[in-house]
């Protein structure tokens, strides 16, 4: 008997179950998929935003604004990169300057500090590359970049580290009421639990309905994006928005932590719950937009293009908390953008919903920090040889693009949460993320997953889902 | 650590540049190569055609790189394997690593760039679709069946007729996969005609040029590709499209000098071959760095690699040993009608040897001739039935041709009569 299981292994349940884990209890973390993070998580803008943007009071606004608050010193204790650049929405010749003053004073009514307008002349000293015909723009200063990959893993290991089970490829089907709390009847068997967290992304909806009346809606909002080499990366300095539709946030452009540089996102609302495919119209409108607010970039530095799936409320809120007919049963739903940013706070406040009314109490040797996989890219050279003395491996460069050593590939199939496909890899170190798109490393990645898991046929390696094995057979099978 | 001659990478340019500096006089060299052997990408090339210039006989890919290996240890030049060198700078101090030495520097007196060049992926084409296990660059997928030893597919869709596309469409289908067609987005084929033959015509695999895939489907794994007929714009024509199932789609989509490594040396690079700009000797405009092979512009054939490789050891040994003279007023190549690139694209005045020029031509020329003019000065030509953009054209220029002449040498296509 669990005391909490939370479902789903995406940014918002990696939040609570690292919040939860601060007190006793027996706790438990599924996630249907091979590795964590692998759904709306993955694939997003990438961006703490400081919290202008949500309508005041609104759960949303609140938890965006905290979050970013919790932010800094969460990436600091567990160790996940992240950049306070700033953020400008700037407005062109002609456009609706009362749009940027009205997200201005939504701003400051939400609580976000250092905000405020900026003429051409300083926006040209902050960014250097805006276009010729924007006049201003507001200036957000705590927006920062995140890598959602790794902030999704640290908070999960950390969670790890704490006592919470996590739970690869075990999907919920099935919750019922029982006088204890609830049954969960998964693909692997059935687990008992006081309370349920619904962290489901975009199937929180199907999981509500199974326990409450208030029927929940999530759709699939699309977004497509591209993504540039690292000679873009300096491109721009700040994330650039336009000024905000009915759609969404319009495309925005941003460097990333790692110093590539981002472009997107469309907003579609698709039928399909799986449907990440890019298409020509979306990718299309990116393209058309890449250079309205900031010059210079080449579209032959597009390393690749993917697709996003928001988990979007029409509501368009964050639903938090019990509905009023299933207690114990703890909604993160609506986890749209400011999703990202909102997590930490979103953690937050659900772990202590939750703790609230089962009655938990803090742990006394709670672990506070987490530590990353080295990073030789950034040691000085003493601290590399050091470690280089210590453990050769990472002395080896696998990946030649983002130059990740067999060391960092080796500690992230070994992490608390082993890396066990190539996208797992590829999430945690970077191996296959560069311009060649894993050309050159993929054979060799499979190779090490191979020789560390020996008893395991190379046909059994996946990119990420069951299913996406990359080897069929072998040559010369006939004669075998 | 301070060296005469630091050589980047370890394949057949940098094998073969080590072994003429050496034998131009030069000891102290050392090859530093990212892989656990030396060869290159020859390793992985265990289909035959090469060394038919150079050896004047048919070798296979490790055979190849095998014989320039053999030269190289009879000469006891060091190989440093494992070795990434992860900075140049432009007062030529080498940052490398590798497990065994561990992050250090050398102070090369030249360095010999021979990096090679890597595959276009898919993210560089952006085809819309899904992001499933099953889509390869050919040169991936011709390391996992020749060196692994797996299939990486069954039912086979090649986007691009590069050559290692070619080869890969009979390699794969010797293996049992069944290879369904290569499309090719331009009207002709960017692979060598021999490939064309042997590797597509010998087996029946359909070349459908003016092709290109405008979606891949499936979740997890290749389902199946949406291909279209392009027109004269490249663009898909709409209602052309037709849906093909297969697990599998290789790319050979092009190739692109790898010069991330140059660029920080301050190398200049040429907008068209994505290489180094370089003289007739080879060198770059950073003194003392020389460049050859597939980083400097993407050869078809290893026999030229070696041929350019051997003149920039050369070039590069002339250098640290002071035979190279003050350089003096230099001449233009230009690219006239019909050309893509040169390189070299400068040559000095007062060269003494013959020059060699490589180039390829833009687009599929038939009965013309590539003629070469000082101002309007017709100096030489040459007659073919075709020129193709696959294959590259070699011309020599003597010494006598450019003494006593002004002004730029300009190099074109044009129709015979």
């Amino acid at each position: 008997m669990f005391d909490a299981v939370i479902i789903g292994g995406g940014i918002s349940g990696s939040a609570v179950a690292r919040e939860l884990s601060r007190y006793q209890g027996h706790f438990a973390l599924l996630e249907k998929e091979n590795d964590i993070g692998e759904g709306t998580t993955k694939a997003n803008s990438a961006i703490i935003h400081a919290g202008f943007d949500a309508a005041e009071g609104t759960l949303m606004a609140k938890m965006n604004v905290r979050g970013n608050l919790l932010t800094e010193k969460l990436a600091k204790d567990l160790s996940f990169p992240f950049k306070r650049i700033g953020a400008l929405v700037v407005c062109h010749e002609g456009d609706d300057r009362e749009g940027l003053q009205k997200l201005l004073d939504r701003g400051i009514a939400n609580g976000v500090e250092g905000l405020r307008i900026v003429e051409r002349e300083e926006l040209k000293e902050l960014e250097p590359n805006i276009a010729d015909d924007v006049v201003c723009a507001l200036y957000a200063p705590t927006s920062g970049i995140v890598c959602p990959f790794l902030m999704n893993i640290a908070l999960a290991e950390n969670a790890v580290a704490n006592g919470v089970e996590v739970h690869l490829q075990e999907k919920v089907e099935k919750i019922e009421k029982t006088a204890e709390g609830y049954r969960l009847t998964t693909s692997k068997g059935v687990i008992e639990t006081r309370a349920v967290i619904n962290a489901a992304g975009l199937y929180a909806d199907t999981l509500h309905n199974m326990v409450s009346e208030h029927k929940e809606e999530i759709i699939a909002r699309r977004g497509e994006y591209y993504l540039f080499d690292k000679d873009m990366g300096s491109q721009a300095r700040h994330t650039i928005f336009s000024l905000p539709t009915k759609m969404g946030k319009g495309i925005l452009i941003t460097p990333t932590v790692h110093g590539n540089l981002i472009a997107g996102p469309t907003a579609e609302d698709i039928p399909d719950k799986e449907d990440t495919e890019t298409t020509p119209e979306g990718l299309g409108k990116v393209r058309k937009d890449l250079s309205r607010n900031i010059t210079g970039i080449n579209t032959r530095s597009i390393i690749t293009t993917f697709a996003g799936l928001r988990a979007h409320r029409p509501q368009h809120e964050f639903l938090l908390g019990e509905p009023e007919d299933a207690p114990f049963f703890f909604d993160c739903l609506g986890i749209e953008s400011p999703g990202l940013s909102a997590a930490p706070a979103v953690g937050e406040y659900i772990a202590s919903l939750v703790a609230e009314k089962l009655q938990l109490t803090k742990k006394e040797d709670f672990i506070e920090t987490r530590e990353a996989i080295p990073d030789p890219k950034e040691m000085t050279p003493e601290e590399y040889n050091e470690l280089i003395r210590r453990e050769p491996a990472y002395g080896n460069i696998i990946c030649r693009c983002e130059r990740v050593s067999e060391g960092e590939i080796l500690a992230a199939i070994h992490s608390p949460i082993p890396a066990l496909t190539t996208d797992a890899v590829k999430r945690r170190v970077r191996a296959g993320m560069g311009r060649c798109q894993s050309g050159f490393c993929l054979p060799k990645v499979l190779e090490i997953l191979h020789r560390e898991f020996p008893e395991k046929p190379l046909s059994d390696f996946c990119k990420s889902g069951q299913g996406s094995a990359y080897i069929l057979g072998t040559v010369k099978e006939e004669l075998a | 650590m301070k060296k005469e001659i630091v050589i980047i990478g370890g394949g057949p340019a940098g094998l073969a540049a080590a072994v003429s500096a050496y034998d131009a006089g030069v000891r102290d060299i050392l090859i530093l190569e990212r892989d656990e052997t030396a060869g290159g990408i020859l390793n992985q090339c265990i289909h035959n055609g090469f060394g038919l210039h150079t050896f004047k006989e048919e070798l296979t890919g490790p055979e190849y790189a095998a014989r320039y290996l053999k030269m190289a240890q009879e000469r006891e030049i060091e190989i440093s394997l494992n070795t990434m060198v992860l900075d140049i700078s432009p007062e030529k101090t080498v940052t490398a690593v590798s497990p065994e030495r561990g992050l250090f520097t050398l102070e090369a007196e030249a360095v010999i760039l021979a990096m090679g060049c890597r595959e276009r992926p898919r993210g560089a084409l952006a085809i819309p679709g899904s992001r499933p296990a099953g889509v390869y660059t050919a040169g991936s997928a011709q390391r996992l069946v020749n060196i692994e030893g797996v299939l990486p597919g069954r039912e086979v869709v090649i986007l691009g007729s590069g050559d290692i596309g070619l080869i890969m469409a009979r390699r794969m289908t010797l293996e049992g996969a069944h290879v369904k067609c290569v499309a090719e987005l331009m009207p002709y084929s960017g692979g060598l005609k021999r490939n064309i033959v042997q590797c597509l015509d010998d087996f029946n695999i359909p070349l459908l040029l003016s092709h290109t895939v405008t979606a891949i489907h499936g979740k997890e794994r290749v389902e199946g590709i949406t291909l279209a007929e392009v027109g004269p714009d490249r663009m898909p024509v709409k209602g052309t499209e037709e849906y093909i199932p297969c697990d599998t789609l290789l790319l050979s989509v092009g190739l692109l000098p790898e010069n991330e490594l140059s660029k920080s040396a301050g190398v200049a690079l040429s907008p068209v071959t994505g290489g180094p700009v370089v003289d007739e000797t080879l060198e770059t405009n950073i003194e003392g760095v020389y460049a050859c092979g597939n980083v400097l512009h993407v050869h078809d054939l290893v026999d030229n690699v070696s041929a350019e490789a051997a003149k920039a050891g050369l070039s590069a040994a002339a250098y640290v040993q002071g035979k190279k003279t003050e350089k003096g007023d230099s001449f233009r190549i230009n690219c006239g009608r019909g050309v893509r690139y040169t390189v070299p694209s400068t040559v000095y005045r007062d060269e003494k040897e013959n020059v060699t020029i490589r180039l390829r031509v833009d687009n599929v020329y038939k009965n013309a001739s590539l003629n070469v003019y000082f101002g309007e000065e017709k100096i030489s030509g040459c007659k073919k039935n075709i020129f193709t953009p696959g294959e590259m054209e070699t011309l020599i220029l003597l010494p006598k041709q450019w003494q006593g002449r002004e002004g730029d040498l300009t190099i074109a296509l044009e129709d015979n009569a």
